[in-house]
């Protein structure tokens, strides 16, 4: 029951930063129907700049870090977005595609250049601590910040969307684009907006994740996939199915490790992304568009 | 007031609208009727920067819209209620209305026209916290233009507002036209409810494949033959 109770928890809580990952993504996809393929490497320059202001001589904390990172990434998703996603909102999909991984791999080489491809490791003095719960469970330090931050973060952002006229502006964009532009929603600022904000989130994903990953130009790929993962399990472009999808798949990740093998987490991963998709092919929260 | 000159648009390939004049003057009705097809939506998505006109020319007060981007449009006060309603879906009516008011300079007045629209139209304010999905026809066709009224429009483009309506529902939503105009609102109005539209409006506007044919004051069209057989069936 304790192992049981441990890895539950601790899939919760990287379950958090999955969530992160996932609803920067369906952000995105919502407002601009635009698949963003280089969402893992946006993420990847996330670690990079933690990792850069961990070692510039101002040591800075990889967890206060996200205070630069999330600015700092939400220009540079907004700058991505103005000068290039913007051209291609209305060209066929494969062009959406190559574009975006044209982006990714840009970053990716560019970050290889700089820094090689060595594995770098971000190793805090609190990088493997853990506390006792109680019950023989016991929890990461560095894992329940990063969760307690993706909180705030996660309630900040419902709290944006829901009740600033900015926020609802942005819901409205991604439900009908046309029909935002009659109430006098500028919604090419609207996608510079989403698209900043969706960086903003995978980037501090990075910064959360760097005392407890290793840090190399590559590591993008596997947060792309996770994040496309988690974004169609929650039904493309609701941001509650991906709060929800992040942390169903941070457990089934827990728990596969613990009770089959690490080996299989992601084998276990795709067999449930593939059931939910043969069951309920719109998504958890996904409504079946016409 | 608003004035659309020798307007040329075509989908692609495919030419819409041919040499298309209309003129709106302050405090009018102005209806614009014709078969489906005919290009009404189009001259309205024209006005308002949905689409770009391959010639032509629109003003507003003098100003020309062809530099606007479709934002720019609605903050001069052109607003338009589109065909089909276009609500949005999971909003609430009342998140619908505040979207209507988006634009900084209506903000202002916002709770003033959610009193007014909410006085229009009872029934929003029962269903304020309803998702506009899930609204019945007839609902959804009010929460658009109460959505419109919102913006504070100095001219209000209204596309086919009565259709799908029981007959008790259009008669209301033409007072409610009407009532809309004598508070000093300007109205374009497009309809395939040629009997009711004529009735209501200063001026009209019959457009046949993308051409204007015929124009005239509302009484006098609803006496002329040529409408009293393409749409009146007489
Ligand atoms: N997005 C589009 N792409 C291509 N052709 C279009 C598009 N929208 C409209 N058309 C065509 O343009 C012409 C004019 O259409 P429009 O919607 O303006 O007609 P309408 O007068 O509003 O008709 P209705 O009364 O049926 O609404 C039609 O032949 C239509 O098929
Ligand atoms: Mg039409």
């Amino acid at each position: 029951m304790a192992v049981f109770m441990q890895s539950l928890l601790s899939g919760i809580l990287i379950g958090g930063v999955y969530a992160l990952i996932g609803i920067g993504l369906t952000l995105i996809f919502g407002v601009m129907r635009v698949i963003n393929f280089a969402h893992g490497d946006i993420l990847m320059v996330g670690m990079y700049l933690t990792y850069l202001a961990f070692t510039s001589h101002f040591g800075i904390d990889p967890f206060v870090s996200v205070l630069i990172t999330f600015p700092l990434m939400f220009l540079f998703g907004g700058f991505l977005q103005k000068v290039f996603i913007n051209r291609v909102l209305n060209a066929v999909a494969q062009n959406q595609i190559l574009l975006t991984i044209g982006l990714g791999l840009i970053m990716s080489n560019t970050v290889m250049l700089i820094f090689t491809s060595d594995y770098k490791i971000l190793s805090t003095s609190y990088s493997s601590s853990t506390f006792q719960v109680g019950g023989g469970v016991s929890v990461s330090v560095p894992l329940l910040i990063s969760f307690l931050i993706t909180s705030v973060i996660t309630v900040a952002l419902y709290w944006f969307l829901l009740k600033t006229d900015t926020g609802q502006a942005i819901r409205a964009t991604a439900q009908d684009r046309d029909a935002a532009q009659l109430m006098g929603i500028n919604v090419k600022r609207m996608s510079i907006i989403a698209f900043g904000l969706g960086s903003a989130l995978a980037g501090t994903a990075g910064a959360l994740i760097s005392p407890t990953y290793y840090i190399f130009p590559q590591v993008g790929s596997v947060f792309t996939l996770k994040a496309f993962v988690i974004t169609v399990l929650g039904g493309m472009g609701s941001v509650v199915g991906a709060t929800l999808g992040g942390i169903l798949i941070g457990i089934t990740e827990s728990l596969s490790a613990v009770y089959i093998s690490s080996g299989w987490k992601d084998v276990i991963v795709f067999v449930l992304f593939l059931l939910v998709l043969l069951f309920k092919p719109s998504g958890l929260m996904g409504k079946s568009r016409t | 007031m608003l004035r659309v000159e020798k307007l040329n648009f075509a989908y692609d390939d495919l030419k819409v609208l041919w040499d298309v004049d209309l003129e709106v003057n302050e405090g009018e009705i102005v209806t614009v009727v014709g078969a489906n097809g005919a290009g009404k939506s189009t001259t309205l998505k024209n006005i308002s920067r949905l689409v770009k006109p391959s010639s032509g020319k629109i003003t507003f007060d003098g100003k020309d819209l062809g530099k606007m981007q479709p934002h720019h449009v609605v903050e001069a006060g052109i607003v338009q209620v589109p065909e089909g309603r276009r609500i949005f879906p999971e909003m609430s009516v009342m998140e619908n209305l505040r979207m209507g008011s988006y634009v900084k300079a209506t903000r202002a007045d916002r709770q003033k026209n959610i009193d007014w629209v909410f006085e229009l139209f009872p029934r929003l304010k029962e269903r304020e916290k309803q998702l506009g999905g899930t609204m019945s026809g007839g609902e959804q066709q009010m929460l658009a233009i109460a959505r419109g009224l919102m913006a504070n429009p100095k001219v209000l483009l209204l596309d086919e507002p009565s259709l799908g309506l029981s007959p008790l529902l259009v008669k209301s939503i033409f007072d409610i036209i009407t009532g809309i105009n004598q508070q000093g609102v300007t109205i374009l109005l497009v309809e395939q409810n040629v009997y009711q539209s004529l009735r209501i409006s200063h001026r009209a506007y019959v457009m046949e494949t993308g051409r204007v044919v015929l124009t005239g004051k509302g009484e006098e069209l609803l006496n002329n033959d040529h409408i009293k057989k393409a749409f009146l069936g007489m």
